[in-house]
């Protein structure tokens, strides 16, 4: 099957999912950076962005992975394609409406699994290579990410005790910004490749590559630019959740957490594991506070967070399956062209619902009150 | 085919915590080794309330050369990693 009109609209709508990976992944990398002071917020957003799109040059296993590994591609149309990318924009949305960093990757996979599922059935989920390549490395990453984080923590402690608490803070927050742009290279490298992965899944299912192909140039290009400006404009309320919402974070923690989920990422995306940036990001800035005496966790804001990771595969697999039931019931070209109208009208509506409770670069860093959106009076807190 | 890639787990954990622990660990040697010397010394003995100070280079010179020494370590680890992942991450396709 080659349609070529589909094929435009279906790579147009997963760049538009990489561009919100892009936003609302900003925080994985320089949310503790923002929240120690390390970095002005636009600065931060700025570098990130750079680095994003540097880092989607740097490796290809992931894509791969997301290419041939978790749907048998023979049974994949664009129109799956599309419904299950519009399933992943929309639970990234709504997550980031409510400040939730949950993961961009589980909501793209789960959302193209629904629409296959709902497509060709059970069987053309290769239910061996989604449980090895993506649910098990789900719920090891963050703990190895925490454990990591908390031997970091406790070693730069120990071995800067006799430092003073200025002196140390000044040291730290400059090591900080070095091991933040390693995670934004590291968030570059595995989140922009799961976008060139569907891209190429798509290509495939028209027939434009053979199946097993690398992605092209030009979508490597596309997408690396695609989540550099979303990391740019900057998810300031998944940001604010992660820099203040966790843990109360100093500048060593926020180097210790950094590296931590840097190298985890790295090592992963080398494996052709497709994991979360965001279940890493969040386990090392819960074992950074776990290895340093005195520190709390917020385990009421990782408890919710969990519950959205859990429900995120399946939640965007329900939407994918939607999306592909309405496209598939209109039928042809316009089904398809009906459900993006549909996803651009939802989107619209959560950004306009997110105004209401605007978190930007001034309030990003205010006083955490329980809440995603700041009091109503954050002035001084901001200022400062 | 099993379920779990045994050997890629430990790999992640040995090295995550070589590179993800033992790097900024390094770099906080580096640090301390800044802090060696004379000034960072005075500022404690004078008195001054330590959280106000944000004194970091101590003034000692093997302090500095050991940091040094530290920092460039670590860059070094950065950079030939990046390359390794270079590498290792663009494999041929699959036939």
């Amino acid at each position: 099957m080659s349609n070529d009109t589909v094929l435009v609209l279906v790579v147009i709508t997963a760049l538009a999912f990489d561009f919100t990976n892009g936003f609302h992944d900003t925080g994985n990398a320089m949310a503790t950076s923002i929240a120690t002071g390390a970095l002005p917020p636009r600065v931060a957003v700025a570098i990130s962005g750079v680095l994003n799109f540097v880092g989607a040059f740097l490796s290809l296993a992931v894509a791969a992975t997301i290419a041939s590994g978790l749907v048998a591609t023979g049974d994949v149309t664009l129109t799956v394609v599309a419904a299950g990318l519009a399933g992943g924009i929309i639970w990234n949305l709504l997550t980031w409406l409510f400040g939730i960093p949950s993961s961009s990757s589980h909501a793209l996979i789960g959302g193209v699994i629904g629409s296959t599922m709902a497509a060709a059935g059970g069987s053309a989920v290769l239910w061996h290579g989604l449980v090895s390549k993506v649910v098990l490395p789900a719920v090891l990453s963050p703990v190895i990410a925490a454990l990591v984080a908390a031997c970091g923590t406790w070693l730069l402690y120990r071995i800067t005790r006799s430092l003073t608490e200025g002196g140390r803070r000044h040291g730290f927050r400059i090591g900080q910004i070095g091991s933040a742009c390693v995670v934004s290279l590291a968030h570059g490298t595995n989140d922009a490749q799961k976008t060139m992965g569907v891209i190429t899944l798509a290509l495939i299912a028209n027939g434009t590559l053979t199946a097993g192909s690398n992605a092209p140039v030009w979508v490597i290009v596309c997408c690396a630019l695609a989540i550099s400006i979303g990391t740019y404009l900057g998810g300031w309320r998944v940001i604010r959740t992660l820099g203040k919402g966790l843990v109360e974070i100093e500048s060593p923690q926020g180097m210790a957490a950094e590296s931590a989920s840097a190298a985890v990422i790295l090592l992963s995306s080398t494996f052709g594991y497709s994991l979360s940036t965001t279940h890493v990001a969040t386990g090392s800035i819960i074992g950074t506070g776990l290895g340093k005496k005195g520190a709390d966790v917020r385990w009421s804001v990782a408890g919710r967070m969990a519950t959205a990771w859990v429900f995120t595969l399946p939640s965007a697999a329900i939407v994918g399956a939607i999306s592909y039931g309405i496209a598939y019931g209109v039928g042809g070209t316009f089904g398809v062209i009906l459900v993006l109208i549909l996803l651009a009208a939802l989107s619209g509506f959560i950004y306009w619902r997110s105004r209401a409770t605007k978190v930007d670069h001034n309030n990003v860093n205010s006083e955490w009150t329980g809440g995603v959106s700041p009091d109503k009076v954050p002035v001084e807190t901001a200022a400062a | 085919m099993s379920w779990i890639n045994l050997t890629a787990l430990w790999k992640i954990i040995v090295f995550g915590l070589i590179a993800g622990a033992g790097l900024p660990a390094l770099f906080a040697g580096g640090l301390y080794a800044l802090s060696l010397g004379p000034k960072t010394a005075r500022t404690a003995t004078a008195g001054v309330d330590d959280g106000d100070s944000d004194v970091l280079v101590g003034g000692s010179v093997v302090g500095m050369v050991l940091a040094a020494i530290a920092f460039l370590v670590i860059l070094a680890a950065i950079g030939w990693s990046v390359y390794e992942i270079y590498t290792l991450g663009h494999p041929a396709p699959k036939k």
